[in-house]
């Protein structure tokens, strides 16, 4: 049964495990990932290369299964549901935002933010008025119809954020969203992403190495080797921290 | 999403290209080399569609109508004697060479036919008179005639102009349509008698009879009915059907002499195996270009598709984008390449040369072909795809 506490917690994971390889080669990536991703916030996931971050929200969005552990998104024990049910599910729920943007390098701008839509079946002149309006919201009017390539990286950065939110997804996944801007850009995504979260009630989960974004989150969790070792809850009494603790250990 | 996959098709227009090309190429080579085979078989046949007679009788051995072997000078009477026969006369068939003006020498089909029925005539003329093949050293020729027996090349026979048979001399006092013959020389039609005046002598010259049943009498009566009462091989001449064909295949006896000629080429010449290896060759290019091109498409894709699928498109939707994708460069591919074959067949039906008849099934035919390349291009990806893991797109 969900309580009232339950429905403002986009992703519950307890206990995750996730190993890769078989017998000799068999590396254990996740050690049991006990976390929770709440609406409304923008939650932040930080450690060292390798220690199993993407591997992590991998799991979170559906895309990989995990070996052990419970994990619901939005009240939805994702192991329950058939991998059809669950590309249905991620469909709906879920924005995502990759490293490598992976925007369709033919597809012009409009029509690589409107394939969420599309995927949903919805109709492709709604789609794209749906796509416009998202896309002038993160600056980007003037290049409707101009390709991912005639883009600089920070706008195709933005065309991907705007894939990420036009199907108003309740969850947004996020890996490194803000590697290949500048400062200033930075701020105007990370704007973006508190604009999303908090005035739509959304969960934002980013992974990030950019400490110049970490006054924007709400929680921040530390990673290393496999574990959750640190939550960190971000607030006038807590400022985030310059470097965290697992940097320093770098 | 269908539309999407078109644009991803069409906006790497390298491969795109390729694809269109290489189904196009093969299209035109299955369907224009099974055109020409089939306009080259149905070359072997000339000679009846030319003489039309509805009965051909022959001699016990002959199997198909361009091969020599003739029948005592008798049997016209015989068979005229057969009850259910209305009328029977002498053929005369053989290749022959003509001596131009020029002094060079041109091969013909020469066809003798009887003076006073004039049966075996051509059943259309284009110009002169038919009746004046009866005055001395007359001789009708066909259309191509009208060209290949000219003495300098772009001249033109005309009516009453004269060139040389064997020595002797043959004036022109008609011009009539005709099909183009086997061995691609224009027809040449005279008198049965005059004929044996053009042909070097030898004992026996009579190719054929040529007869028809008595009214009331169907054809395969009157052909069972000479066989009893004469001994002599008859056939029937009228338009094989495909089923004719098929049943050779499965071994059944004929009585259409145009089966039976077309067959035989089939069975006792390289001519099959020759069009058929080209054939081949079309084929495996088809598949070899389509399913290489499409396949390191899609893998060019994977990242994208992959990222489609972690956004939630199901595995069905992807596989119908590829599906599209597939037949959409299959059937433009399969429209150029008929489209060439058009074209050629133009070309090769105003120069009556090379021999070109497309029977209406093999468009079908090589559409089922081109598609069955796309639909296994199309798999080759698809199985790629499922096994696609949508968390790849989250590794650069
Ligand atoms: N499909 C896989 N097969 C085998 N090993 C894998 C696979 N995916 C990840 N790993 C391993 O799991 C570990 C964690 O990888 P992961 O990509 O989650 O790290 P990360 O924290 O995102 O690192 P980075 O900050 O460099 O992106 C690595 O040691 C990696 O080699
Ligand atoms: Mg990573």
């Amino acid at each position: 049964m969900s309580t009232p506490d339950d429905l403002k917690i986009a992703a519950k994971l307890r206990g995750i495990q996730k190993s890769f390889g078989d017998g000799e080669s068999r590396i254990q990536v996740l050690k049991g990932i006990d976390l929770d991703v709440r609406s409304g916030d923008i939650t932040m996931l930080v450690g060292p290369s390798g220690c199993g971050k993407t591997t992590l929200i991998s799991i979170i969005a559906g895309t990989l299964a995990a070996d052990e552990g419970q994990l619901t998104v939005f009240g939805q024990d994702l192991r329950r549901l058939s991998p059809a049910g669950t590309t249905r599910f991620r469909a709906k729920n879920i924005g995502f935002i990759f490293q490598a943007f992976h925007l369709i390098p033919t597809l012009t701008c409009v029509e690589n933010v409107s394939v969420p839509l599309l995927i949903q079946g919805i109709s492709h002149s709604k789609a794209e008025k749906k796509a416009k309006e998202v896309l002038e919201k993160v600056g980007l009017a003037e290049r409707f119809h101009h390709r991912p390539s005639q883009l600089s990286g920070g706008q195709q950065q933005r065309v991907a954020i705007a894939r990420a939110l036009v199907h108003e997804p309740r969850l947004i996944i996020c890996d490194e969203p803000t590697a290949a801007l500048d400062a200033h850009n930075g701020h105007i995504v990370m704007e973006l992403f508190e604009h999303v979260a908090r005035g739509q009630d959304r969960a934002v989960l980013i992974v990030t190495h950019d400490n110049r974004i970490f006054h924007h989150a709400n929680r921040i969790a530390s990673m290393d080797d496999g574990r959750v070792i640190e939550v960190h809850d971000v607030d006038a009494a807590h400022p985030p921290p310059d470097h965290l603790s697992v940097h320093e250990r770098l | 999403m269908l539309r999407l996959a078109l644009k991803m098709l069409f906006g790497d227009s390298a491969k795109y290209l390729m694809l269109v090309a290489g189904l196009a190429v093969a299209t035109f080579l299955m369907a224009q080399q099974t055109a020409v085979f089939c306009g080259l078989m149905s070359w072997t046949k000339s000679t009846l569609k030319n003489v039309p007679a509805p009965i051909w009788v022959v001699e016990d051995r002959v199997e198909q109508v361009n091969e020599t072997n003739p029948l005592l000078d008798t049997d016209v009477a015989r068979v005229r004697s057969v009850s259910s026969v209305a009328w029977a006369s002498p053929l005369y068939s053989g290749i022959q060479r003509v001596r131009l003006e020029s002094g060079s020498f041109k091969v013909i089909q020469l066809i003798g036919i009887d003076a006073n029925t004039l049966a075996g005539a051509p059943a259309k003329m284009l110009g002169g008179d038919l009746m004046k093949l009866r005055l001395p050293h007359s001789v009708i020729i066909d259309d191509l005639g009208v060209q290949r027996l000219a003495s300098k090349r772009g001249e033109k026979v005309g009516l009453n102009d004269v060139f040389e048979i064997n020595d002797q001399e043959a004036r022109v006092v008609g011009i009539a349509d005709a099909v183009t013959s086997f061995t691609g020389g224009p027809y040449v039609w005279t008198t049965y008698e005059r004929a044996l005046q053009y042909v070097p002598a030898q004992r026996k010259m009579l190719q054929a009879v040529i007869c028809a049943p008595r009214e009331g009498v169907s054809l395969d009566q009157a052909i069972a009915d000479i066989r009893r009462e004469t001994g002599l091989k008859a056939f029937v001449n009228r338009e094989a059907s495909f089923e004719e064909f098929l049943g050779q295949m499965r071994g059944q006896p004929t009585t259409n002499f145009n089966v039976s000629t077309v067959w035989w080429y089939i069975k006792n010449t390289g001519i099959p195996i020759s069009f058929g290896i080209t054939v081949i060759v079309g084929l495996m290019v088809g598949i070899a270009v389509s399913c290489q091109t499409f396949y390191s498409f899609v893998l060019e894709n994977m990242r994208h598709l992959g990222a489609l699928k972690a956004m939630g498109t199901s595995n069905s939707t992807l596989c119908l984008m590829l599906i599209t994708q597939a037949f959409t460069v299959g059937i433009i591919g399969y429209g150029i390449g008929l489209l060439g074959t058009a074209g050629f067949a133009f070309a090769a039906l105003k120069n009556e040369q090379p021999p070109f008849y497309m029977p209406e099934f093999v468009p079908f035919a090589v559409l089922a072909v081109i598609l069955g390349i796309c639909t296994l291009a199309a798999l080759m990806g698809i199985w790629r795809v499922s096994r696609l893991e949508p968390a790849m797109v989250f590794r650069s």
